[in-house]
């Protein structure tokens, strides 16, 4: 049958998925999509750019939350703030790296489901606090972390970060997901209240956080795996004394 | 009405005052290995923050293509940034101790506060948060009064954040531009009827009429779109007006309420897999400078097709039986 759309503006799509699979640098392969997605469409030049300078534009908000952080963050820094956490987490020697992601995970998915989204974020929570904390439990009980292993601990806060937010926030009624769904189910001639929208919300968010949490619980054995078992907690005693113990 | 103390006029104001002088810093850096380049990617960055509301759009748009060329030819780097080693970072730490804590929980903890008791706040007769995004103005409000505590706690100047928000600029690079030029790459997306085209696509290969395919194809296609959009609001529309309504609301009686839910859910689990969510998952990377960056995502795939999976069956045993 033939399509009474057209299917040329799935090039732009292809550009994209080629592009990153060929590991292009992604601002180029986005320019290129966005220029052959222009090109379908028989914009002009200056219409072209018209279009890619409006929508830049229009988007200065998404990075202000990333760009007005930095200079508190980075002067703490300076002052050895990541450092700090790193200690600060070692006086609770029993707090492995899962339980420490498994609480920030849960704090952050019912903070974001209350509507206190600004309670966390990879500026201001993660790299300056939740990262060093979990490299700071991870060594506490293994001792000095290969950068392979350093890497991916940091992924994992990165990764309990964003489950969090999106799971918690599309159960808070008044948040922009849940009025965008009402409004466009109201157009195609269906009312629904925000309020049941919200609650269906729960048992995937719920989902969200017991699998989450379980593979967040599975990185203490990994590392124990990995890393040899874990050291006694004990930060005063000389590491080599222990060592041959465990 | 953005008549406020913290609109994000104002703001975007803030924000490109850093970036002009992460811009002005760099280009007067002998050291600086890709100097010129740089220098000329973080300024036109700050003249869109700055003054772009004056510029013709075409010249922004310009602008945006030579930032992408001066990134994709490898003419953006960071700087040499003075690095103490980490016995003076562990002593500096010793010093300050716990209250290092304190304006960094304030940013959370002031935005918070602001978002929820001053929306009806004003300083003079002048609104003090943004009303059309109070959680955002919230945030930069934050910031603002986190930069005085931090100064006041470390006794040491602005100008030093300032040199200190250029370092962690300079580590995220091109990166933190690249959220923008995504979202913008949606808009021209959604302007040229990519959606169409992809709903056209999912309708009409797939035996819809089967409960179970029906199913399967909103969750797997709104999972699907996302990741190509890297955003599930574009999603939504797409999927719910060419599958969810027409077949699961329409054929098989499913419950509005519940299908769009799990169907918004089921578009945050392609976030957490696409690299087109950049302030998701490419910047954190950057950020916590990993050298993979799509580590990120590798660290979240899993969860998000569990998630998926567990969707498909929910939203399959909540369609009424036959």
């Amino acid at each position: 049958m033939a399509p009474d759309v057209s299917l040329w503006p799935l090039l732009g799509v292809a550009v994209i998925i080629a592009g990153f699979v060929l590991r292009f640098n992604p601002m180029i392969v986005v320019i290129a999509a966005a220029i052959t997605t222009a090109v379908i469409a028989k914009y002009d030049t200056v219409h072209t750019l018209t279009v890619i300078g409006t929508g830049f534009l229009k988007t200065r908000n998404l990075t202000l939350a990333l760009i007005l952080p930095l200079a508190t963050i980075g002067l703490l820094e300076r002052h050895g703030l990541r450092q700090h956490a790193q200690a600060w987490i070692r006086r609770f020697r029993n707090a492995s790296v899962g339980q420490l992601l498994i609480v920030y995970l849960g704090a952050r998915e019912l903070l974001a489901a209350v509507g206190l989204t600004a309670l966390g974020g990879h500026v201001q929570m993660v790299r300056p606090l939740i990262a060093p904390m979990t490299e700071g439990a991870a060594e506490a009980r293994h001792g000095p972390l290969p950068d392979r292993i350093r890497h991916r601990l940091r992924a994992m806060a990165a990764s309990a970060d964003n489950v969090g937010l999106f799971f918690g926030e599309d159960i808070f009624v008044a948040f922009g997901a849940i009025v965008l769904i009402t409004t466009f189910l109201h157009e195609a001639g269906i009312d629904v209240e925000p309020l049941h929208v919200a609650l269906w919300g729960i048992p995937t968010a719920v989902v969200a956080f017991v699998v989450h949490a379980w593979r967040l619980h599975r990185i203490d054995a990994a590392l124990a795996r990995e890393l040899g078992r874990a050291t006694p907690p004990a930060d005063d005693a000389p590491a080599a004394s222990n060592g041959a113990a465990a | 009405m953005n008549n406020a103390l913290f609109s994000l006029g104002h703001l975007y104001i803030l924000a490109g005052f850093v970036l002009a002088f992460v811009a002005v810093t760099t280009a007067l850096d002998r050291r600086h290995p890709r100097r010129f380049g740089s220098a000329l990617f973080w300024g036109f960055y700050a003249l869109v923050f700055l003054v772009g509301d004056l510029l013709p759009p075409a010249w922004i748009g310009g602008g945006v293509v030579a930032m992408a060329v001066l990134a994709g030819l490898r003419r953006v780097a960071p700087g040499m940034h003075e690095a103490p080693s980490l016995a003076d970072y562990v002593a500096r730490a010793r010093r300050l101790g716990n209250k290092l804590f304190l304006p960094a929980l304030a940013i959370p903890g002031v935005a918070v506060v602001a978002a929820l008791l001053a929306k009806q706040a004003s300083v003079g007769g002048v609104g003090l948060l943004d009303k059309g995004n109070p959680t955002l103005a919230a945030v930069g409000m934050a910031s603002v009064v986190a930069l005085a505590l931090a100064c006041w706690l470390t006794r040491e100047t602005p100008v030093q954040g300032l040199r200190e928000a250029r370092r962690l600029v300079d580590a995220m690079g091109w990166a933190l531009v690249l959220p923008q030029l995504l979202a913008m790459l949606g808009l021209v997306f959604s302007d040229a009827g990519v959606g169409k085209a992809v709903a056209w696509v999912a309708t009409h290969y797939i035996a819809m009429d089967v409960r179970f395919v029906a199913v399967a194809v909103y969750v797997l296609g709104m999972a699907l779109f996302t990741i190509i959009m890297g955003n599930g609001f574009a999603a939504f529309p797409v999927m719910t007006g060419g599958v969810g309504v027409p077949v699961l609301v329409g054929m098989f009686h499913a419950n509005p309420a519940s299908m769009a839910a799990i169907g918004m859910f089921s578009g945050y689990c392609g976030t957490l897999m696409t690299p087109m969510a950049a302030n998701f998952n490419i910047v954190p990377a950057a950020l916590l400078e990993l050298p993979d960056k799509n580590a990120v995502i590798r660290a979240q795939w899993p969860t998000a097709v569990s998630i998926l999976a567990a969707n498909v069956f929910l939203l399959y045993f909540l369609l009424p039986r036959p």
